[in-house]
């Protein structure tokens, strides 16, 4: 979808900010919010494209540069903490050769850290784009992205 | 009237008074950081708390109105203790270079951490070091010793409505920066430099030119030339410990002269030549009655404004370059000319009230000379600066006057430094232009003061001439937003002439002013604007006899096809996502 028939989907309303960005950010390709977004919400909105920009790196939702294509949220709070998140992580940096933040050579995934995704229950757990995973082992890890790798 | 007791003192307040106000009057500073009497409290830096009896935890002064019995508390071992740490706190963040800062012996935070005895450091440096941004030609930005108070981003916003700054990021990461994180000279900034006088620290400071300037003075081969900006003889003064406001014309042109400039010259010669170009173009729009209302060029902040939120209105714009720009280009032409000066070596510096004159003098445009027509431009706290490090002091000054033959000038030049002073002027000359007569009355009252948005209707031998002088640039985006709506509405503004200054209280109040200023200060230096104008012998521009004789031995008349070459000149559309020029489309 292009970035104007996403804005006409919206109120031109400031409360509608977080949602057009949202939107905005989900269909581009980079899974970021570039220039030419930000500048297309301020305009849409009439605000300054400072205060977008202001809004967008507040949020850790939302990024301002460019990502992979599926976006691993890996929670640190402490209940995963406790259960091994640590060492998932750096299984997941091992395996990916990234950083936290970094995104692999084939632009696949995106590493990130999330504070508590509120599944404590089934600790370590992460989010891979919009669906939830939970007791989390390496071996279970691999096999999710594994499965990702496939259906793309 | 509301009763309270301040620290056992009984005190009376207007309704909504804050517990900082109502304490200052009753005799008590609290100690602030991010209160400014000229913004709106923020309650960011938390240093004012008090105790309120019987009402939980601490206050912050700033924000809390004083209410009905309250007996406040403003200086408890608990407060005392809780300043102590919020100030260690901020400095563990900041750089505390002092003795190498700009800011040294004007910083709030170096002031307020001697007023709430910090003597140790308990919290070593952490974060990491930020790039300072040097994008702007006009204003350098360090974030390293920014303490995110938020002034800058209150004044850009809701006093200038330009949106250059906002706070990014979160928590630890907090930064105040640009849209895109693109720096201050790739962004909307119009150089104004009200985010610089208001900034408590060193985080915001200007491009300093005063390296080149001294090289220049002791180079041999040069002719420098000095020109020395309305505001800045009311400003000066301050740099040395005079009361604010102090008129030191005489003694701003012997220090300059001591400082080794070899022509100690006027802005004001030019600002009385703008006039004529000026008012000039006012009479050819009112017989034409085309691209009215005429809008003044002055000021450089304006004029990037302008070009970026107004462009569609760019028609209605005088083409006078400012008074600064006039200077430049005539030093390396008239002047190199008459005096026998090769124009390839003299350098050209002015003085000025003005971070933006900064960006002016490198636009492109401004080369009418042949050469770049002023090649340095340095701020009241520049030439201060200077001078300190010449062991000159301006107090000890005699009263000496400028150079000839760009340095005579009338008080309508004078009055330009504040805001209205430019209509003022235009209308003392334009009468004199229309009627053949002159103005018996030359102080036009209404168009004086702090007020926003001021309005005036002249009658000029018959003719009405209606005014409106604005000046912070939120202030001129509503005049302007009224005069496009009358235009579209009804085809034309109700105004024929307008005046915008960008900064608030016009150059007596611009980003190159005196440290720790406040809109009082700036009255009280267009206060004595307007007394040296009282007190100069000739107050019409017309009248200027150097002005008269550049007209007869260079320029022709005003308007002429030379004067159009060289005093004249043309704006662009900007876009509002960088501040750059707009390609031609």
């Amino acid at each position: 979808m292009n970035r104007e028939a996403i804005l006409k989907k919206f109120e031109p309303n400031l409360s509608n900010i977080l949602y057009i960005m949202h939107d905005l950010q989900d269909n581009n390709p980079e899974r970021y919010l570039a220039k030419e977004d930000i500048e297309a919400c301020g305009d849409y909105l009439n605000v300054p494209y400072s205060y977008v920009h202001s809004v967008a790196s507040f949020y850790t939702m939302f990024s301002l540069k460019p990502r992979g294509r599926n976006i691993i949220r890996l929670c640190e709070s402490p209940p995963c903490h406790l259960m091994g998140a640590d060492s998932l992580i750096d299984y997941l940096k091992g395996s990916l050769k990234v950083d936290i933040g970094g995104t692999t050579k084939d632009g696949m995934f995106t590493l990130e850290l999330t504070s508590c995704l509120g599944v404590c229950g089934v600790a370590p757990a992460m989010m891979l784009n919009e669906e939830m995973f939970g007791n989390l082992t390496p071996e279970k890890v691999d096999s999710i992205l594994d499965k990702r790798r496939k259906e793309i | 009237m509301i009763k309270a007791t301040i620290n056992n003192v009984e005190i009376e307040a207007l309704e909504g008074t804050s517990i900082l106000w109502a304490a200052k009057k009753a005799g008590f500073t609290i100690p602030t950081l991010c209160n400014h009497p000229d913004l709106k409290p923020g309650g960011q830096c938390g240093i004012c708390v008090v105790e309120i009896e019987g009402i939980p935890g601490l206050k912050r002064a700033c924000m809390t109105p004083v209410g009905e019995g309250f007996k406040v508390k403003t200086h408890t071992p608990r407060i005392m203790a809780t300043r102590r740490q919020l100030v260690e706190l901020i400095l563990s963040n900041h750089d505390t270079d002092c003795l190498t800062c700009v800011k040294n012996n004007n910083c709030e935070l170096q002031q307020l951490a001697s007023i709430v005895g910090i003597n140790v450091h308990d919290y070593s440096r952490s974060g990491e070091r930020l790039p300072i941004d040097r994008s702007s030609v006009s204003i350098v930005r360090d974030p390293n010793k920014c303490i995110l108070c938020g002034r800058c981003i209150q004044v850009c916003s809701n006093v200038q409505t330009v949106d250059a700054l906002a706070v990014n990021h979160r928590g630890f990461d907090t930064v105040i920066t640009t849209a895109f994180d693109a720096g201050l000279g790739n962004s909307v900034c119009i150089n104004c430099g009200q985010c610089v006088v208001h900034c408590p620290v060193g985080a915001l400071y200007e491009k300093s030119a005063t390296e080149e300037v001294w090289e220049a003075l002791h180079d041999p081969d040069k002719f420098v030339v000095v020109q020395e900006a309305p505001a800045v003889r009311v400003m000066l003064g301050e740099e040395f410990g005079m009361p604010t406001g102090s008129l030191v014309s005489g003694k701003m042109h012997a220090a300059l002269r001591r400082l080794g400039f070899d022509a100690v010259l006027e802005t004001n010669f030019t600002a009385d030549l703008t006039i004529m170009e000026e008012g000039t173009e006012l009479i050819d729009r009112l017989t034409s009655g085309r691209n009215l209302p005429l809008i003044t060029s002055c000021s450089p902040g304006w004029i990037k404004f302008m070009e970026t939120y107004f462009h569609d209105m760019i028609p209605h714009m005088s083409t006078a370059k400012s008074p600064q720009q006039m200077f430049g280009a005539l030093a390396k032409t008239y002047y190199a000319e008459v005096k026998g000066i090769d124009p390839g070596k003299i350098v050209s510096v002015s003085i000025m009230p003005c971070t933006a004159k900064k960006f002016e003098c490198q636009r492109p445009e401004m080369n009418a000379s042949g050469y770049r027509d002023v090649d340095y431009v340095l701020t009241t706290r520049e030439i201060g600066r200077m001078m300190r490090e010449a062991g000159l002091d301006v107090k000890e000054m005699p009263d000496e006057p400028p150079d000839d033959i760009l340095g005579d000038y009338t008080g309508a030049a004078t009055i330009f430094g504040a805001t209205g002073g430019v209509m003022e002027a235009a209308v003392r000359s334009a009468y004199r232009l229309v009627t053949g007569k002159e103005l018996e009355n030359v102080e036009i009252k209404p168009v004086r003061g702090l007020q926003g948005i001021k309005e005036a209707e002249i009658d000029i031998d018959g003719t009405r001439v209606k005014v409106a002088v604005a000046h912070s640039c939120g202030q001129a985006r509503k005049l302007l937003n009224k005069v496009q709506d009358q235009i579209t509405k009804e085809g034309k503004s109700e105004y024929q002439f307008i005046e915008v200054m960008a900064c608030p209280g016009g150059c007596v109040g611009g980003g190159g002013q005196s440290w720790g200023s406040n809109m009082a200060k700036r009255a009280r230096r267009g206060e004595s604007l307007y007394e040296e104008d009282r007190s100069l012998p000739l107050r019409r521009s017309h009248e200027n006899p150097s002005v008269l004789a550049l007209y007869e031995k260079f320029l022709e008349k005003p308007n002429s096809e030379k004067a159009h070459k060289l005093l004249h000149t043309h704006y662009y559309k900007r876009s509002t996502v960088d501040g750059k020029i707009k390609p031609a489309s």
